[in-house]
C-alpha cells in the first residue's frame, strides 16, 4: 500500500468558515424579526435586493479574478456583508440605494482588495457610508415604529411597501429615529422634561420605541454567537463600556447640554448591531485579545464623539471605519507576550 | 493532591482512546525479519558492528552511536546492511540492519543490575547508553545524555500525559506494570543525584491508570523516595514539555531554555519503564509497547512489539481492512506523520499506529481563505498569533515572522485543528522556519567568505602599492643618471670614456637594465605565489568544513588532492623566488662597487643615494631573510598538518601523509639553501 504524504495534524475541527458566516446570519435573524415587527415590511425588502446584489457582485468579481464562483460563494461571507447593510440601512429605501450600497461593499470595499480575508475595512459598513455621505436625504428618512403611527394606520402593505421601493413617496410613514430627535430636537430643554413630551421616548423603556427592542435582538442574537465561540468577548465588551463611560462622564445630570441618557447610547441607534455584529468582523478588526480590548474602546469613544458633537446623528459607521483603520496600528503594539518570553515585543521589532 | 496549574490555549479533540484500552497488553508472533533503523535516535546516525551473514543473539549489540546504541530484538542472522524506508518526516530511506529471525528467539547473556545504587554514577549512565535507552515520546533523544545533566535537580516529572488522541501505550502500561514504572523513576532518580521531588503528571481522563499508579505507590515500602501524582484536567497539548512543566510548577520555561535550567528533567512513562528493563532486568531496549488503532482495523489494542516488526505485521495482525484504510498515521493525529506505505519498520519512538478510515481523518479540502477570526491564537499553547504568523509566511517577510517568535511554535498542530477556513498552518510554520535556518546558515557562510575575501583583497592592493613606490624609485633614479650625463657632457668636457661620470651612467643604466627583467620575473612570481596562496587557503577551508560536517572520506580525497597540489604549486613558485633573489644579490656587489667610485660627483651624489637605497631595499629581501620567512611559513603549516594527520581517520591519513613527507622534504631543502646563503655571506 503506498499513500500521498500528508501533513498533520490529521484530524480538524468541525467549525468551517462556511458554518461561521451561517451561524452570523442566523443570530441576525431575531434583529430582523424585531425590525420588520417595528418597521413593516422594508427590512425584508432590503435584504432581499441587498442578498441578490452581493452574490451577483460577489460572482462577477470571483469571474473576473479568474477564480471559482462556486467555491467562493460557498463561504456564505456576501450574503452576511448583504444582511449587515439591509438592517443598517432605512427600511423601504429606494431600491437603488439598496443596490449602491450593496455593489460598493463587495466591489470596492471586499473584492478589489483581494476578497475574503484581505479587506483592511468592514465592507457593509464601507457601503453604508458611501450612500451616507451621497444621499443623506434618502438615508435620513427612517420609519416611525408601530405604536406611534397615527391612529387607524398600519404599516405600509407589501405592495405600497414595493411602490415606496420603486420610488413612491412614503409620507405618512416616516418617523425621526431616537438619536435623530435627541440631536435636533432638545433645543435647550432639560433632558427628562424632553422625553416627556416625545412620545417616541416617553412611550418606551430604555431609548426609544421600537429602536431599545431591535437593539435587544441584536443583543440577543450576539450572545449566541459568543456563546458559539465564534467571536470573543473582548472588542464587543471594550466598545459599549467606553460608550457607557463617555455617556456617563457627559451625562451632566440631564441638563440641556448633556449629551444624552446612558441608555439612549447603549440601546438606540445601530449601537448592538456594532458591538456584536460588525466590530467581531475579524478580518477588519484588530487580533490580539488585548488589540481587541483597544480597538473596541477606541471605537466606543468615538461613536460618542461623532453622536454627540458631530454632524451625523448616528457614528457608529464612521467610527467603526477609524477603527479598522487604526487595527494595524494597534497591533503593532499589542504583540500577546508567548509562552517563556518576559515581555512582548512589537511586530516591527527586529529579532535579536 | 498536588496543587496544578492552568495553560494558555489548547484544544479537546475527540479523545478516541477506549478502543485501544479494553484488552490487555497483547504478544504478537516473532516476525519473519527485523529491520533495525540506524536513524532512530536524535543526534548522529549509529554505527552498524555487525557484518552480513553474522550471527546474532537477542539483545545482542548491533549498532553503536555516541549515546545510545542499538541490539538485535531476537536472534537471527544479518542478512543485509542497506537502504530501506523508513518512518522519518523528512520521508527519506535510511540506512538499516536487517535480521531474518532464527525463532528460537535466544537471548544473549543478560548483565541484571538489580542493586544499581551500587554502581557508581557514571558507569550507571554508560550502561544506561550502552544498553541502548532512549526518548520514547518524542525524537528518542539519547536518555542517558538527558540524565546526565550537571545542573543540580530539584524535580523529576514523569510525563504520563499522553495528550494526543487515540494513543494508549502509556495508558496500558501504567495499568499493567506502574511497579516497574516506579522502579524506572527509582533509577532516574539515583542518576539525577536524587532530586527532592518526582511528579507523575497525568491526566484525568485516564482513572484506571491513576488507581493503579496510587496502588503501586502505597505498596512500596518506605525506603523508596516518595512519589506525588498531579492529576490535571484532559486538554491537549498539557503533554509538551513545556506546557506540563507549567502546568505542575506554574513556571514558565524561557524562551530556547532546557528544562534543566529550572532543575526539571521530564521522562515519559515509557522511557522510565525501558530503564527500569535494562537496568533491573539486563534487556537492552528492544522492544515497546505499541497502540494499534484505527477503524481500518478491526481490532484495536497494545501490544509488546520489537523494535524492528514490519507495520504491515501488526496491521495484519489486527485484520486491517485494506479497502478502508484512508492514511496510516505513526504517533497521534495531531503531530503524527502518515506514512508513505506499510512496508516499514517500528522504531523505538512508534508509540501509535492509526489506520483510519475515511472518517476519522481531515478530507483534504482546499484552503479558504483566513478571516482572522482568532480562533488559531485562542487554541496557541505558545500564546502565539498563528493568523499573523500565516501571514507573513505567505509573504516569506521573515523577521517580521521572528518578531513574533516563530521559533517558540511547538508546532503542535492545534492551530491548524481549529481553523475554519482549513488553512494548514502547521506546514507553513515548519517551512517558515527552515527557510529561516536555511538563511541563518548561508548567512554566516557568506560572512566568512567575505571576510576572507575582504582580507585577501586588502593584501593585493599593499603589494600593489609596495610595487608601484619601486616601480618610481626606479623610475627617478635613471632619470637622475641620464640627466647627470647629459650635464657632463655638456660642459664641454673632452673626458675619456672611463671618466667617472660615464661609468657611473654606464654602471647605472646596466643596473637598470639588468634589474627591469628580474624585477618583472619577481613580481610574476610573487603574484604566482599570492595566488598560489589564496588557492592553498581555500583548500584548507574547504576541507575543513568538509571534516567539520562529517564528510566520509570518499568524499574528502579529490579535496585532499586539491590541497596538496595547491601545496606543490605554492612551494614551486617559493623555490623560483627564492633561486631569483639569490641571483639578484650575487649581482649586486658590482652595483655597490660602482657606487663607490662615484663618491667625488656631486651631480650623482642623490644618485647614488637612490641606488644605496634601492641596495638596501634588495637587503631587505635579501636571500637569508627571503629563506628564513619561508621556511618559518613551511614550519607552521607543517605543525598544522601534524596535528591534522592525528585526528585524521584511516583513509585521510595516508593522504594527509603523502603531503607531509612532501612538505618535510621541502623544509630540507629549504634548510641547506639556507646554510649555503649563510655561508655565502
Ligand atoms: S483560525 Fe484560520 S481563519 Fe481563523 S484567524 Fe486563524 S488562520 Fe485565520
Ligand atoms: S502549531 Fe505552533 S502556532 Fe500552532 S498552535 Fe501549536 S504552537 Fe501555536
Amino acid at each position: 500500500m503506498v499513500f500521498k504524504p500528508v501533513s498533520s495534524p490529521h484530524r480538524h475541527a468541525a467549525l468551517s468558515t462556511a458554518r461561521v458566516m451561517q451561524w452570523v446570519i442566523a443570530a441576525l435573524l431575531p434583529g430582523i424579526a424585531v425590525l420588520t415587527w417595528q418597521f413593516g415590511w422594508g427590512t425584508l425588502i432590503n435584504c432581499a435586493i441587498a442578498t441578490a446584489t452581493a452574490l451577483l457582485c460577489e460572482a462577477a468579481m470571483v469571474a473576473l479574478r479568474g477564480r471559482s464562483i462556486r467555491f467562493y460563494l460557498n463561504d456564505y461571507s456576501a450574503a452576511v456583508t448583504a444582511l449587515l447593510l439591509a438592517v443598517a440601512l432605512p427600511p423601504l429605501a429606494p431600491w437603488w440605494l439598496v443596490v449602491i450600497a450593496t455593489a460598493s461593499a463587495i466591489v470596492i470595499a471586499k473584492q478589489s482588495y483581494g476578497g475574503l480575508g484581505y479587506n483592511p475595512f468592514n465592507p457593509a459598513m464601507v457601503g453604508y457610508v458611501v450612500v451616507l455621505i451621497s444621499f443623506p436625504l434618502e438615508m435620513s428618512s427612517w420609519l416611525s415604529p408601530q405604536s406611534l403611527l397615527a391612529a387607524g394606520t398600519s404599516h405600509a402593505s407589501l405592495g405600497e411597501s414595493l411602490a415606496v421601493v420603486a420610488g413612491a413617496s412614503a409620507d405618512g410613514w416616516t418617523g425621526a429615529t431616537p438619536l435623530d430627535l435627541f440631536k435636533h430636537g432638545v433645543n435647550g430643554q432639560l433632558v427628562d422634561t424632553f422625553y416627556a413630551e416625545q412620545p417616541l421616548f416617553s412611550g418606551a423603556a430604555l431609548a426609544g420605541v421600537g429602536w431599545e427592542w431591535v437593539n435587544l435582538a441584536f443583543l440577543a442574537g450576539g450572545l449566541v454567537l459568543l456563546g458559539r465561540g465564534i467571536f470573543t468577548w473582548h472588542a464587543p465588551l471594550a466598545m459599549l463600556a467606553s460608550l457607557a463611560l463617555m455617556a456617563a462622564l457627559f451625562w451632566d445630570g440631564g441638563s440641556s447640554t448633556s449629551g444624552g441618557s446612558l441608555p439612549l447610547h447603549l440601546f438606540s441607534g445601530a449601537t448592538m448591531l456594532g458591538a456584536l455584529f460588525i466590530i467581531t468582523d475579524p478580518v477588519s478588526s484588530a487580533v490580539s485579545t488585548r488589540g481587541r480590548l483597544v480597538y473596541g474602546a477606541l471605537i466606543g469613544v468615538l461613536i460618542y464623539l461623532i453622536r454627540v458633537w458631530g454632524n451625523y446623528p448616528d457614528g457608529v459607521a464612521f467610527a467603526i471605519l477609524l477603527g479598522n483603520f487604526a487595527a494595524p496600528f494597534i497591533d503593532n503594539y499589542t504583540v500577546p507576550r508567548s509562552y517563556g518570553h518576559q515581555r512582548a515585543r512589537r511586530a516591527t521589532e527586529h529579532p535579536q | 493532591m498536588r496543587k496544578v496549574w492552568e495553560t494558555p490555549g489548547g484544544i479537546h479533540p475527540a479523545e478516541n482512546k477506549h478502543q485501544s484500552v479494553g484488552r490487555p497488553i497483547g504478544q504478537l508472533a516473532l516476525p519473519e525479519q527485523l529491520v533495525i533503523a540506524l536513524n532512530q535516535h536524535a543526534g548522529p546516525a549509529a554505527e552498524p558492528q555487525v557484518a552480513v551473514g553474522q550471527t546474532v543473539l537477542k539483545g545482542e549489540r548491533i549498532a553503536r552511536s555516541g549515546a545510545a546504541a542499538l541490539h538485535a530484538p531476537s536472534s537471527g542472522t544479518v542478512v543485509a546492511i542497506e537502504q530501506r524506508p523508513v518512518a522519518h518526516p523528512s520521508g527519506l530511506p535510511a540506512e538499516c540492519i536487517v535480521i531474518a529471525c532464527d525463532g528460537r528467539d535466544q537471548w544473549a547473556e543478560r548483565q541484571p543490575l538489580a542493586d544499581y545504587r551500587s554502581v557508581d554514577r557514571q558507569r550507571l549512565l554508560d550502561t544506561v547508553a550502552e544498553r541502548g535507552v532512549a526518548g520514547m515520546g518524542g525524537a528518542g533523544f539519547p536518555t542517558a545524555i538527558k540524565l546526565a545533566t550537571d545542573r543540580p535537580i530539584t524535580m523529576l516529572i514523569v510525563n504520563a500525559t499522553e495528550c494526543e488522541p487515540y494513543i494508549t501505550a502509556d495508558d496500558a502500561l501504567l495499568r499493567e506494570r506502574a511497579d516497574e514504572l516506579l522502579t524506572g523513576v527509582d533509577i532516574a532518580s539515583y542518576l539525577l543525584g536524587d532530586p527532592a521531588e518526582r511528579v507523575v503528571g497525568i491526566e484525568d481522563n485516564k482513572p484506571e491508570a491513576i488507581a493503579a499508579l496510587r496502588a503501586a505507590i502505597a505498596a512500596r515500602g518506605a525506603d523508596h523516595a516518595p512519589v506525588e501524582l498531579a492529576i490535571f484536567p484532559t486538554k491537549y497539548p498539557s503533554g509538551g514539555e513545556r506546557q506540563l512543566i507549567q502546568i505542575i510548577t506554574g513556571q514558565e520555561l524561557a524562551s530556547g531554555a532546557l528544562p534543566a535550567e529550572l532543575g526539571i528533567v521530564c521522562q515519559n512513562v515509557g522511557t522510565l519503564y525501558a530503564l527500569k528493563r535494562a537496568i533491573v532486568d539486563g534487556e537492552p531496549l528492544i522492544s515497546r509497547v505499541t497502540t494499534v488503532t484505527g477503524r481500518a482495523c478491526a481490532v484495536n489494542g497494545n501490544y509488546d512489539t520489537l523494535i524492528g516488526t514490519p507495520i504491515s505485521a501488526l496491521l495484519a495482525h489486527n485484520r486491517l481492512a485494506p479497502e478502508r484504510l484512508a492514511r496510516l498515521i505513526m504517533g497521534g493525529p495531531m503531530m503524527g506523520i502518515a506514512l508513505p506505505s506499510s512496508e516499514l519498520p517500528i522504531i523505538k519512538t512508534s508509540n501509535c499506529l492509526i489506520a483510519a478510515d475515511d472518517t476519522e481523518v481531515a478530507a483534504e479540502q482546499p484552503a479558504q481563505p483566513c478571516i482572522r477570526c482568532g480562533l488559531c491564537a485562542e487554541a496557541c499553547p505558545a500564546s502565539l498569533l498563528p493568523q499573523q504568523l500565516f501571514w507573513h509566511a505567505q509573504s516569506q517577510q521573515h523577521d517580521k515572522l521572528e518578531a513574533h517568535n516563530l521559533f517558540d511554535c511547538i508546532e503542535c498542530g492545534a492551530c491548524s485543528y481549529v481553523c475554519p477556513s482549513n488553512i494548514p498552518l502547521v506546514q507553513y510554520f515548519r517551512a517558515g522556519k527552515g527557510e529561516i535556518r536555511q538563511q541563518r546558515a548561508d548567512k554566516a557562510k557568506s560572512d566568512f567568505a567575505r571576510e576572507r575575501f575582504e582580507l585577501r583583497q586588502q593584501r593585493l592592493e599593499q603589494q600593489e602599492r609596495d610595487k608601484q613606490a619601486k616601480r618610481e624609485a626606479r623610475k627617478l633614479a635613471a632619470e637622475q643618471a641620464k640627466a647627470a650625463q647629459a650635464a657632463s657632457q655638456a660642459s664641454g668636457d673632452e673626458a675619456p670614456a672611463n671618466s667617472a661620470a660615464a661609468m657611473i651612467a654606464a654602471a647605472q643604466a646596466r643596473a637598470a637594465a639588468r634589474l627591469a627583467s628580474p624585477e618583472q620575473q619577481r613580481e610574476k612570481l610573487e603574484r604566482a605565489i599570492a595566488s598560489s596562496r589564496a588557492r592553498l587557503e581555500r583548500a584548507d577551508a574547504n576541507l575543513a568544513a568538509a571534516s567539520a560536517e562529517g564528510a566520509d572520506a570518499e568524499a574528502l580525497k579529490p579535496l585532499l588532492a586539491g590541497q596538496a597540489a595547491a601545496a606543490q604549486k605554492l612551494a614551486q613558485a617559493e623555490q623560483k623566488l627564492a633561486a631569483l633573489a639569490e641571483a639578484d644579490s650575487a649581482a649586486s656587489p658590482a652595483t655597490e662597487s660602482t657606487a663607490s667610485a662615484d663618491a667625488e660627483l656631486d651631480a650623482a651624489g642623490r644618485a647614488i643615494a637612490k641606488a644605496r637605497q634601492a641596495a638596501a631595499e634588495r637587503e631587505a629581501l635579501s636571500p637569508a631573510a627571503l629563506l628564513d620567512r619561508d621556511i618559518a611559513a613551511l614550519d607552521k603549516r607543517l605543525t598544522k598538518l601534524r596535528d591534522k594527520l592525528v585526528a585524521a581517520d584511516d583513509d585521510q591519513r595516508e593522504l594527509l601523509a603523502a603531503s607531509l613527507a612532501k612538505l618535510e622534504a621541502k623544509q630540507q631543502a629549504l634548510h641547506s639553501q639556507r646554510e649555503a646563503v649563510a655561508d655565502g655571506v
